[in-house]
């Protein structure tokens, strides 16, 4: 595997290396939040980065909701934000 | 394959009952399973991030190793263990059970169960930041102080470009630090409480001070503010975070004065909470730490109250990675030797297991013990954090409760934190109150207590429903 690929967040390309999180590569590009709550429509995106807050939670390649910070990008995900 | 003697179940597929299973892969699981392994001990070690390291020896997939005291010797430890014991990366543990031996529930890559017996349990979980709740706080760009670090240290991405770094306790200085030598311009580092109140502790602060003293020094090499008595006390923005109110503060945290800072990220951390989950699950006695925090009790064997299951590292008090270093690899030797004990039939004997260590290592654990303790006791949270709140300001992020719902609850009656949050509802949430208990806690009156979590990870009812895999013979080394 190459040490640097894509993904894809709502179909826009995003920058990954190797071994970074989905949460990272997101945070990194500038893309601070990518979910909101269900009662105040707050934004949401890392906060712990360490898997505890649940905060980073988002879809990957249509999967149910998990945890960005956890994640491993692979070449080619696909993110969706709600 | 040969079955040694301290294994039960056939080669193959069976499932297979290990001697230890260490829960935690930074540096106590690391060195307590390499002991426990080199001693002739079938070890699964277990642990749910990519890579071991925990959040201290946490490194990039790729490129520059991260300058970490300690990192080089960590490596060797883990590679080494590599070939000695079976080390399960990206595994959720979600709970312990027992029926004669330990059973540990995991959730493996891809969400399948996995259940790995036992006879000895190591818990050395680490602990996490201890944030406290401020206007703002739940904006994007706040990070916790550690968050930022693991976006450093594991991806190697820099948190933002306009950095303020808040809190308190020694932690705060390598976060500045490394942000700021990584390119961030980092406007501020704001310890909310006073210098290294260590005058009382003279002797194991002068041993660390050198390492403090680098990181003020990278600090004001780079020109970053280092302020005592400061705090954020609010974060400011439509979508994201845009700048913060930084107070001076009185003794109790009290805000004397504020300013504005603006930035594009903050990173905050009130110190540790740790992580014992598991060993609440198991029943294990409990203590309140200098700070008030629960911790899992042990003896000097790094024995918990419950027969085969031991602890180290921050789970039994928070103190730095070489205490917990330590405290693993002294874990892993009793561990051995009480395997050995049971097989030749002898009575279990505390001390005497205890006396099959090294004394050094015993009294270099209870040195770094003081220096722990000293560090808790210079940086404690102190009650004024309560006056920077509003009635709206949230307190638990993920049910999205503000402190108004919470005096609210007060006021009709609740008077702890069970009853706050069967009124309120804070932390009946996704983190399941990792994030805001302390806060509900101290709100309620009351210092944090034990966490009472049955299920450790989230855990779909699909996967309750269909049949773990059993860890066999066949994966093992």
């Amino acid at each position: 595997m190459s040490d640097a690929f894509q993904i894809t967040v709502d179909g826009r390309p995003v920058p990954v290396t190797r071994g970074q999180t989905i949460g990272a590569a997101l945070h990194a590009a500038g893309v601070r939040s990518w979910r909101t709550t269900r009662l105040g429509g707050r934004p949401r995106g890392l906060f712990c980065g360490i898997g505890v807050c649940f905060d980073c939670l988002v879809s990957v390649n249509g999967r149910p909701p998990e945890r960005a910070c956890l994640l491993d990008a692979q070449p080619g995900d696909e993110v969706t934000t709600s | 394959m040969t079955s040694p003697p301290s294994m039960s179940g056939q080669p193959g597929s069976d499932p297979v009952t290990c001697d230890v299973v260490v829960v935690g892969g930074g540096p106590a699981g690391v060195a307590g399973a390499l002991a426990a392994a080199r001693r002739g001990l079938r070890v699964v070690l277990l642990d749910s991030g990519a890579r071991l390291g925990g959040q201290y020896f946490r490194h990039p997939a790729v490129a520059a190793r991260p300058v970490t005291a300690g990192f080089d010797r960590f490596v060797r430890q883990a590679r080494a263990l590599g070939r000695q014991a079976r080390v399960l990366l990206r595994h959720q543990v979600w709970a312990v059970s027992r029926d004669g031996d330990l059973v540990v529930h995991c959730l493996a890559p891809g969400g399948g169960a996995v259940t790995v017996r036992c006879r000895a349990l190591l818990i050395a979980t680490g602990a996490y930041d201890r944030p406290l709740p401020f206007p703002g706080w739940d904006l994007p760009g706040v990070l916790t102080a550690g968050g930022a670090q693991a976006l450093l240290k594991g991806d190697g991405v820099v948190a933002g470009q306009r950095v303020v770094v808040a809190g308190t306790g020694p932690f705060l200085l390598p976060v500045g630090a490394g942000l700021a030598g990584a390119g961030a311009r980092v406007l501020g580092v704001f310890e909310a409480n006073g210098g290294l109140g260590l005058a009382r502790h003279p002797l194991p602060a002068l041993a660390r001070a050198g390492e403090a003293a680098g990181y003020a020094l990278a600090l004001a090499r780079r020109r970053v503010p280092y302020r005592t008595r400061r705090a954020v006390v609010a974060a400011h923005g439509e979508r994201e975070l845009e700048a913060v109110t930084v107070a001076r503060l009185d003794r109790d945290w009290n805000v004397l004065a504020t300013r504005r800072i603006a930035c594009d990220t903050l990173a905050v951390g009130y110190g540790f909470v740790p992580q014992i989950d598991l060993g609440v699950q198991l029943g294990c006695d409990t203590r309140a730490d200098v700070d008030g925090s629960p911790v899992l009790a042990v003896d000097g064997a790094q024995r918990t109250s419950v027969e085969g299951v031991w602890a180290a590292g921050e789970p039994t008090g928070v103190g730095g990675w070489r205490l917990a270093e330590l405290e693993g690899h002294l874990a892993g030797l009793t561990i051995a030797a009480a395997q050995v004990t049971r097989e030749a039939g002898a009575a279990r004997d505390g001390a005497q297991v205890a006396g099959q260590v090294p004394e050094a290592l015993i009294s270099r654990r209870g040195r770094l013990r003081v220096f722990g303790q000293a560090l808790l006791e210079a940086y404690p949270v102190r009650p004024g954090w309560q006056g920077w709140l509003r009635d709206d300001t949230l307190v638990c992020r993920c049910e999205e409760v503000p402190l108004g719902r919470i005096r609210e609850a007060l006021r009709l009656g609740a008077t702890d934190a069970r009853s706050v949050k069967s009124l309120a509802r804070p932390g009946m949430g996704w983190c399941q109150g990792r994030v805001c208990g302390y806060a509900v806690a101290r709100l309620a009156g009351e210092p944090p207590g034990p966490p009472r979590r049955p299920v450790v990870q989230p855990v779909s009812l699909g996967t309750l429903a269909e049949r773990p895999q059993p860890l066999s013979w066949k994966d093992l080394p």
